[in-house]
């Protein structure tokens, strides 16, 4: 935990970048004698970005190998366990991991059955990924902040940031899958007449054609924004919420260099600030599910 | 905050993860649940038909019961009437017998009377003759006289 507050925290919220730095980009290494050194790329080269400024410089040619590693890693996980449960699946009496498992699944197709009106195969098993993925990615934010960095320092990587919902990109990108769904969803059920109808024709609605007609902008505008908003709340939401919890635990690690006093009052917050967030990874996992649940649900509806 | 590949990367691992429970873990796992669901309303339902039948093959077996108790009370009955008449038939058989066999007792006393009184008149009726012939002082001829002697044994 070297250097100042300012350079922990910015260190702890860097993502470990791995991409593709343009032609002419002037890399700085600090040298062993604490001298910078510079060297100008000649070429656009594939590498891992050494600080914020150089993933910056990547644009959108890079993939945060941490976020997407652990996403990806936790993900598999939740597969691996959750397969080998439904191969041991028999009508006999369920013991251990078998039943939590099932206690997980008749709790997302309850509330599936609640919530979705329509028929559709692919909700329920949607639903059961999101919860139990996102459920783990916030998992992540109850390891202490400085645990995984370290070990992966110990080996050279200078970044790591473990929990994935803390990067837009990974929740961004779920949410994006899900409203592509919507649209899809939207256009199949009501067909792309309905769907239009559906943009161009709500909450101003009048029986005189002229009038209507002038009201068809202002719907669409108003309902574009609406639809388009719901993806990207959905992403915030969740991302908000756990960068700032994150960011909270971050903020009191910072204490644990403060001396004994406040290293054993952030000891104390710690643990209160983890048991709370017990509550709120749960939660945010359960509003994505539910408001997928909700916006696949109202795609299925036909006015 | 970085918008970058990963998005791309987040986007494809998710449709993958959500085929794969899709296709390999909601159906095993939620058929599962579902069937041994109604099994445990069969063997619900199972259960309660059987105490029903319980219940049943009680009230029947107590009714078998009292049924072969009665029964059995009836044979007891017949059984001791049947004894009181076989008792009296023997006590009428055995007088009927008794009877029988002091009428052939008496009937064979009076074949005795009559046979020793037929002797006793048959020797009479030779005394007769014999005294008569020794009175006459000739015999008689028994030819001659067999009328007399006859009446005369009648008379006997």
């Amino acid at each position: 935990m070297a250097g100042n507050s300012q350079e922990y925290i910015s260190h702890h919220l860097t993502n470990l970048a791995f991409g593709k730095l343009p032609e002419g980009y002037v890399r700085k290494h600090v040298g062993e004698n604490g001298h910078v050194e510079t060297h100008t790329l000649e070429h656009s080269e594939w590498t891992i970005a050494h600080s914020k400024e150089e993933a910056a410089a990547m644009g959108f040619n890079a993939v945060h190998l941490d976020s997407l590693g652990w996403s990806i890693g936790l993900g598999l996980l939740i597969m691996w366990i959750f397969r080998s449960a439904a191969k041991r699946a028999t009508t006999g009496v369920p013991t251990g991991m078998q039943n939590f498992v099932e206690m997980i699944v008749e709790f997302i197709d309850n509330t599936v059955k609640e919530a979705f009106h329509g028929r559709n195969p692919l909700v329920a098993p949607l639903s059961l990924t999101i919860f139990t993925w996102v459920f783990m990615m916030n998992f992540m934010d109850l390891i202490p902040v400085d645990v995984l960095p370290a070990i992966f320092g110990a080996f050279g990587v200078h970044f790591m940031k473990v929990v994935p919902s803390t990067d837009v990109n990974i929740t961004m990108g779920m949410s994006l899958t899900v409203f592509a769904m919507m649209i899809f969803y939207s256009i199949k059920v009501k067909g792309i007449s309905g769907f239009a109808g559906e943009l161009c024709l709500q909450p101003f609605k009048v029986s005189n054609p002229v009038l209507q007609a002038v009201f068809v902008p202002i719907n669409l505008f108003l309902e574009s924004v609406a639809l388009i908003a719901k993806p990207i709340s959905l992403a915030l939401r969740l991302f908000g919420n756990m960068y700032a919890g994150e960011m909270i635990f971050i903020l009191i690690a910072l204490m644990f260099s403060a001396g004994a006093v406040l290293g054993l009052l952030g000891g104390v917050l710690q643990w209160a600030w983890a048991v709370f967030h017990i509550l709120v990874i749960t939660l945010q996992a359960f509003i994505f599910m539910m408001l997928t649940i909700v916006y696949l649900s109202m795609a299925h509806e036909d006015h | 905050m970085n918008i970058n590949a990963t998005l791309i990367g987040q986007i494809i691992t998710f449709a993958i993860f959500v085929w794969f429970c899709m296709k390999f873990v909601w159906p095993p796992l939620l058929s599962a649940m579902q069937e041994r669901e109604k099994k445990i309303a069969d063997g619900l339902d199972a259960a309660n038909r059987a105490e029903r039948d319980l219940e049943l093959a009680k009230e029947k077996a107590a009714s078998q019961l009292r049924e072969s108790k009665e029964k059995a009370a009836e044979i007891i009955e017949q059984a001791n009437k049947r004894a009181n008449q076989i008792i009296d038939e023997a006590k009428e058989t055995a007088r009927a017998e008794g009877e029988r066999l002091i009428a052939a007792a008496q009937a064979e006393v009076g074949q005795e009377v009559n046979r020793a009184k037929e002797a006793l008149r048959k020797q009479v009726s030779e005394l007769a003759v014999t005294g008569a012939a020794k009175i006459l002082g000739k015999s008689v001829d028994a030819s001659a006289h067999a009328e007399l002697l006859n009446t005369l044994t009648e008379e006997l």
